[in-house]
């Protein structure tokens, strides 16, 4: 409740005049108050070099809003040292307040390592993320190379960018799954860059033709593998002869395992042949096909075996299993379809299928422990599954047969039923006709 | 073996002998629109169809989620003559519908809801919206695809309609989306509600039919009209047609058997240019051309409230057309109905092709 003397002063002429300068007052102190406190976060780094004309030394300053360190709150003093608070350039670079400047390539990882070896650090900002990249680089062609004094190799600038680093699962990321080969073709796609490393420089363009590209740039399917995951990233290394069916069996695990039991696992071995890379290739790797297997003039099986060896009779056998199992089951594919064109109820068989489907795949990764058998125990039951689905069909088919031929007598015999009531209707009125008229 | 007695002891206690002589005396006009009598019979008939075989359905149908598909499955590809039953039951439903919409607008057109018709045009109406609700709700019933999406699309529309949309939806679907829950009562409406109300209605409008007679249209003079007894000879002339339906029937169900189509996803993605059946076709074609707003309100909104208010408007034909004298009004009515048989069988068309 108010008391009277509240309720006097809100009456007062000079009181309700008082009341809207009271407001503009605190607003005015409240704004000022909050201008002073942004003030003691200003960055005279990026108010400077924002501002100036040479864009190498303002691109920094603009780049680095997108910048995932900025985002998480550190400034350029936090890798660069210096005073961000100083208003002049001498006292904001001054080498007493720790000022480094822009480190020399040689410096790079351990300029980043700094915050991102530092587990203890890291955690701050998120704990699962690994800080053992530095260390991981030096294991690689990369970090080898720099640490021989070479400074054209590729620091964590070269694919990270700088400034403007945002995070891997950003998708404008120079690292993002869809743009990692780019990144990484920025050097390696370079024939003069390359010359001086005695490497070819082709692989972006063949990759860019493999399955492993059209599942990751057609079908964005992030999980495909792009150069990281066959390379590693920051331990990029070329895998070694012996390692290379590692990489591939990272995915390709039942193909990789059949491999190393399948004869041609010590033959492989004995002449340095890389075991996948053979007959895969590496970077081109493309879409594998019935084709590669057998004893045809395409088969990459008779580019070792010879008419009438070991290896050529298991080839031409396996490729025969497969390709009787793919004729069986067009076969019954046909016969279902067209039964199901018909109108006949065919789901069930069609589903019965996927059991050939699934033998068929089955078989075709088979082929890679060489064995006829192991093939045979999957196909002779997907032959089966097939044959049992061509049946349906022409089940399907006869029973559409018996149904046209029931609806022909059932059409006969309603037909003839209606004609008898009909005439049975004429003999009633022909009478009742009769004997009106009568 | 004498059945006199055993007729004389059901006459004393049925009085059928007086039933005998109320069919006996009921006649049927002759006339150059007699034709259209025959569409009520035919109507009755499909039902009749669709109980039986409705009831043979039963024998296998499992209304859940997880097995109705895979029952109305076995039905098709495992039951002696199970194809048969199923396609003759959807068959006969869409012909139903058909026989229905013939039969409600020769009626209208012939006028024959004049006084004292009115309630058995009443019970009609009543009874075309029950045979909607029939294949609305039994369209369902496979849980199949198109059905799970179609029902998906018809509930919402309903749900659009102001403050009782919503309500409407929850009820229908048993919860806010298309489950297991909305298959069971749709199986319930299906074969208890509706067939439960469809017999009262259809008792009552037969029952009226046979009170005032066929109905003479008012532009023949009733006395000049020829009669024809209705038993035997109008009723053998229905049973031909109801006999040449079992064949036409039996012809769609064996060249054409209704398909079973995929079993119903949620997570599924809703098939390309999803359609409802031909009887909704011409609602939902005129919702899909009507813009997202007329003035300040939702363009979907309006066509529902519009298609509610005409379905409203049907109860009340025999109170505002009640006299053969009016002939201003009689030209009016003739005009509306071209009207709106036109526009449904162009909007049908419409949304059949595109």
């Amino acid at each position: 409740m108010r008391t009277d003397r509240q309720l006097s002063a809100t009456r007062d002429p000079a009181t309700i005049v008082r009341r809207p300068a009271c407001v503009v007052l605190w607003t005015a102190i409240i704004l000022l108050a909050f201008t002073l406190a942004s003030g003691q976060k200003k960055s005279s780094c990026i108010e400077c070099h924002s501002k100036l004309e040479d864009t190498r030394l303002s691109a920094p300053a603009k780049l680095f809003d997108n910048d995932i360190h900025h985002a998480r709150g550190l400034s350029c003093n936090d890798c660069h040292g210096g005073d961000p608070s100083a208003d002049t350039k001498e006292a904001a670079k001054d080498p007493r307040k720790g000022y480094l400047g822009k480190p020399k390539t040689l410096d790079i990882p351990a300029y980043c390592g700094k915050c991102h070896s530092d587990a203890n650090l890291m955690k701050r900002f998120n704990p699962s993320l690994r800080v053992d990249q530095e260390r991981e680089y030096y294991t690689s062609v990369h970090g080898k190379l720099l640490k021989s004094g070479e400074t054209r190799v590729a620091t964590c600038i070269s694919c990270h960018s700088v400034h403007g680093i945002r995070a891997i699962t950003d998708p404008l990321s120079s690292v993002y799954p869809s743009n990692v080969a780019e990144t990484c073709s920025k050097c390696h796609a370079s024939a003069d860059y390359m010359r001086g490393f005695g490497i070819p420089s082709d692989q972006f363009d063949k990759y860019k033709t493999s399955v492993h590209a059209k599942a990751l740039y057609e079908k964005q399917d992030l999980s495909a593998p792009t150069c990281n995951d066959c390379h590693g990233n920051h331990g990029a290394t070329p895998p070694g002869i012996a390692s290379v069916a590692n990489v591939c069996g990272q995915c390709h695990a039942r193909q990789a395992e059949l491999f190393q039991t399948s004869p041609h696992k010590a033959a492989f071995d004995q002449r340095q042949l890389g075991e996948c890379i053979t007959c895969h290739s590496n970077h081109a790797i493309a879409k594998p096909g019935d084709q590669m297997i057998g004893t045809d003039d395409g088969a990459l099986c008779i580019k070792c075996h010879t008419s009438g060896d070991k290896g050529f009779v298991a080839a031409g056998s396996m490729r025969s299993r497969i390709d009787e199992l793919i004729a069986s089951m067009g076969k019954s594919t046909d016969i279902l379809n067209q039964a199901e064109r018909a109108g006949m109820e065919v789901s069930r068989p069609k589903f019965e299928m996927k059991e050939a489907t699934d033998a068929l795949t089955h078989a075709r990764v088979l082929i890679h422990s060489s064995s006829p058998a192991e093939v045979d125990k999957v196909a002779d039951p997907g032959l089966a599954a097939s044959a049992k689905g061509y049946q349906a069909g022409l089940d399907a088919l006869a029973e559409r047969r018996f149904r046209r031929e029931g609806l022909a007598v059932s059409l006969v015999f309603i037909l003839f039923l209606a004609t008898l009531v009909y005439l049975k209707v004429r003999d009633i009125e022909r009478r009742q006709n009769e004997s009106g008229s009568a | 073996m004498r059945i006199e007695p055993l007729t004389a002891w059901l006459d004393e206690r049925l009085s059928i002998s007086t039933l005998a002589a109320m069919v006996q005396k009921k006649e049927v006009p002759l006339h150059r629109h007699s034709i259209w009598y025959y569409f009520g019979g035919m109507t009755l008939f499909l039902f009749v169809v669709q109980v039986v075989t409705g009831i043979l359905l039963l024998l296998y149908y499992r209304p859940s989620a997880e097995n109705a598909f895979e029952s109305v499955q076995f039905i098709m590809t495992e039951v002696k003559f199970g194809w048969l039953i199923r396609s003759i039951h959807s068959w006969s439903a869409n012909l139903m519908i058909a026989t229905l919409f013939i039969h409600m607008f020769s009626v209208f057109f012939l006028r024959a809801y004049y006084p004292p018709r009115e309630i058995t045009w009443i019970s009609g109406v009543l009874l075309l919206f029950i045979v909607i609700c029939f294949g609305f709700s039994g369209y369902l019933l496979p849980w199949n695809k198109l059905a799970f999406f179609a029902t998906k699309v018809g509930t919402e529309i309903a749900g659009v309609v102001p403050v009782v949309g919503r309500p409407i939806l929850r009820f229908l679907r048993g919860g806010d989306d298309v489950t297991g829950a909305t298959l069971t009562r749709f199986f319930g409406f299906h074969v208890a509600v509706l067939p439960a109300t469809a017999t009262v209605l259809i008792g009552i409008h037969v029952l009226l039919v046979q009170l005032h007679g066929m109905s003479v249209p008012p532009s023949l003079a009733e006395k000049s009209v020829k009669k024809m007894k209705f038993v035997p000879n109008f009723l053998l002339r229905d049973l031909i047609g109801w006999i040449l339906a079992i064949g036409v029937l039996a012809a769609l169900a064996a060249l054409f058997p209704w398909e079973l189509g995929e079993k119903a996803d949620a997570f599924a993605p809703a098939p390309a240019g999803i359609k409802p059946e031909w009887y909704f076709l011409f609602m939902f074609q005129t919702l899909k051309w009507l813009p997202a707003k007329i003035w300040r309100f939702d363009g979907e909104v309006i066509g529902i409230l519009a298609f509610n208010f005409i379905a409203l408007l049907l109860f009340v034909v025999p109170f505002v057309d009640r006299s053969p004298q009016n002939k201003r009004r009689r030209l009016v009515f003739n005009l509306i109905g071209i009207v709106a048989l036109l526009f449904i069988v162009v909007m049908t068309v419409v949304g059949y092709v595109t």
